[in-house]
């Protein structure tokens, strides 16, 4: 039987005309390309950041208050928006994404030794995010901090990746 | 020529249906009872009349397989029945897996079955694997139907991971971050498959519908249809592996009926399974954790178990090797298995020989041993990813450890073929045994042997 059929094929294939190859190669055209689009049409459906979405709050723009209200060397946590303003010791500010860079869990801030810690494996970070301890790879992410008739705004719409802390990452008043 | 049909019976309309869904035979060589027409010849679709007497017994597959298609069943039966209360939204899902628990009758007990034959599955998938691998059933012509085996496990591997999500306890949600976490490193790719596998940037509303809808629909379809094709090649290829004989024997091989002597035993092998199963969930509880707190994260925080592994890699080599280089290299080494140059096609003896029975102890032990004095090495002795700060981080912590790891491993793997002149089957076959046990070694070690902050400690300790 299948011997039949592969016999068949040598035969289709040595008196395939030229149109007949090109009709055949516009089938597997719009084959792919009727694909591609079932392609295209699931990438629209699983693309991240849909309107269902921002959280409450978090992704979006948020009001911290008065600069006056944060004393130098002090870390407030903001809840609705996944981060920690942190106000350093020379006065700048600084909003430390709230997500560990080991794996994603949620720092906490130790007021008594003034660092933030990792329940989950244990890493740990100071005021500016610098990792201090051991198994994070780098320093936490941060936020732009906006600063205007001294009330402090903080853009949670794009979080900025770096290695460690430097002086130009500070919005100062 | 005309066919024979069977004439339409007069009676009652009861019977006349009744006969019509049996249909009758209208072919030579099966008259007889039409009652059993339908239900032998669809079986006989998917089993030969006969199989060789060594296909039979127990102990020759372990009836892992079926044990497996079970599960799947009671899998699929409990699934949909959650699926009837199950609400897939943060702030209703935890709440509607405690009415399933409190306020539906024997709720709690379907949740168990659903959870409990979820781990097994993995369980006995891993142990199929190795049958089918220490019996040769990859060699030619059953070479595909370990990659087919090798997607049903991935897929049935997704389905567990994103089944663990759905509670929206604790243990689901940080499970499942960490988890996803682990691909922020990989180069490139990493951070935008992140952002979709979750929906966004963090688990949340998108994540837990998306993982709902690839848990009840993408994935049991795709389990089916690869399934089927599964089971379709095994048949093709004359069922189960057994050992060769020379064609001129092979018709005076010993063939046993498949129904009663196969059927029955497996039939008695999935009543064993789904009693133990039900028992085991009428007395053992599924884990549920506290609702989930996007703000607290639980001290230590790991991994689904199946995953645990990589987890402890992570603790101690390089994210690029233990997230990318090295799992990347095993699976695709696993898929390539049956793909090697062997000296020898022959399968259906356990362990191949004698001789590959001897090294494989050897295998085991050296497994455990080197993979035990890494990890210890790693705590106690020398800590690579802050003993050499003058190099960069991919070879000081990575690249280094991973090849005075392999190299102490190749030496022992050559010298052992050596001691005892192994042809290839034998040294493959002792290497794969060394990869296995590792990995099992670097879960059992995750999963039991790390307390609080990661360190490590005994299980019965607090
Ligand atoms: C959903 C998961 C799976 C199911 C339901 C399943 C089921 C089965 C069944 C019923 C058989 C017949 C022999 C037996 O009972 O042991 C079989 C054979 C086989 N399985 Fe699987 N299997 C699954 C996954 C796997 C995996 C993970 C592998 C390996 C990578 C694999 C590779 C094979 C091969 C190569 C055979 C043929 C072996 C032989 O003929 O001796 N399967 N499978
Ligand atoms: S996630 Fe923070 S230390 Fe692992």
């Amino acid at each position: 039987m299948f011997k039949k059929k592969n016999q068949m094929k040598t035969r289709e294939a040595a008196s395939l005309t030229p149109r007949r190859r090109f009709l055949n190669m516009l089938w597997w055209l719009l084959g792919g390309l009727a694909l591609a689009e079932l392609i295209g049409l699931v990438i629209a459906f699983i693309k991240p950041g849909k309107a269902m979405q921002p959280l409450e709050g978090y992704g979006g723009l948020i009001t911290c208050g008065q600069a006056a209200d944060f004393p130098a060397g002090t870390v407030t946590a903001f809840q609705r928006g996944h981060f920690y303003l942190s106000r350093l010791e020379n006065g700048g500010f600084l909003a430390l994404s709230r997500k560990c860079t080991h794996l994603g869990c949620t720092v906490i801030w130790d007021e008594e030794k003034s660092r933030f810690e990792c329940p989950c494996h244990a890493s740990a970070f100071n005021l500016m995010g610098d990792v201090i301890s051991k198994p994070a790879p780098r320093a936490l992410d941060y936020y732009a901090v906006n600063i205007e008739n001294s009330v402090v705004t903080v853009d949670t719409g794009k979080k900025m990746k770096r290695q460690r802390f430097s002086a130009d990452q500070v919005t100062a008043i | 020529m005309k066919s024979k049909i069977t004439p339409s019976v007069a009676g009652p309309l009861f019977k006349r249906i009744g006969q019509s869904v049996r249909r009758g035979s209208n072919r030579a060589g099966t008259s007889g009872d039409p009652g059993k027409y339908l239900p032998k010849t669809m079986l006989f679709h998917f089993r030969p009349r006969r199989v060789p007497e060594e296909a039979v017994r127990f102990t020759h597959t372990w009836g892992l397989g079926g044990m497996a298609f079970v599960l799947i069943m009671l899998l699929f039966g409990t699934g949909l029945l959650l699926k009837l209360v199950y609400k897939p939204f943060p702030d209703m899902a935890y709440d509607s897996i405690l009415m399933i628990q409190h306020e539906i009758r024997f709720g709690l007990w379907v949740r168990n079955v659903h959870h409990w034959s979820a781990n097994i599955l993995v369980i006995i998938l891993f142990l199929h694997m190795q049958r089918v691998f220490f019996t040769g059933g990859f060699h030619h012509p059953r070479q595909f139907n370990w990659v087919i085996g090798m997607v049903l496990f991935l897929l049935i591997l997704a389905s567990n991971f994103t089944g663990y999500l759905l509670p929206w306890d604790q243990l689901a949600y940080w499970a499942i971050t960490i988890s996803t976490g682990m691909l922020d490193y990989v180069p490139f790719l990493g951070g935008w498959l992140q952002a979709v596998i979750r929906g966004g940037t963090e688990i949340g509303p998108a994540s837990l519908l998306l993982f709902f809808a690839v848990h009840t629909a993408v994935l049991p379809a795709g389990i089916c249809m690869v399934g089927l094709f599964h089971f379709w090649r095994v048949r093709k290829a004359g069922g189960v592996v057994v050992p060769l004989v020379p064609d001129e024997e092979e018709a005076e091989r010993r063939r046993t009926p498949v129904f009663p002597d196969l059927l029955l035993r497996e039939l008695v092998v999935a009543l064993v399974v789904v009693a133990f199963v039900l028992i085991f969930s009428a007395l053992i509880n599924a884990p549920l954790d506290m609702k989930a707190n996007p703000g607290l994260s639980p001290n230590p925080a790991k991994a689904p178990w199946f995953f645990i592994g990589l987890q402890e890699l992570l603790l101690h080599v390089h994210p690029v090797f233990s997230v990318l280089v090295i799992p990347v290299l095993l699976s695709g080494g696993l898929l390539l298995v049956p793909y090697i140059n062997y000296a020898s096609n022959r399968g259906g003896i356990w362990f191949y020989s004698e001789n590959g029975r001897r090294m494989g102890i050897y295998a085991v032990a050296a497994a455990v041993l080197f993979t035990a004095a890494g990890i210890l090495g790693d705590a106690f002795f020398f800590d690579f990813t802050t003993a050499l700060p003058m190099l960069p981080p991919v070879v000081g912590s990575g690249l280094l450890p991973v090849i005075i790891f392999t190299g102490a491993a190749a030496v022992f793997l050559m010298a052992l073929k050596r001691r005892f002149s192994a042809d290839s089957n034998e040294a493959v076959q002792s290497l794969y045994i060394f990869l296995m046990v590792m990995y099992v070694v670097l879960t059992i070690t995750c999963l039991w042997f790390r307390g609080t902050d990661m360190a490590l400690a005994w299980p019965w300790g607090k």
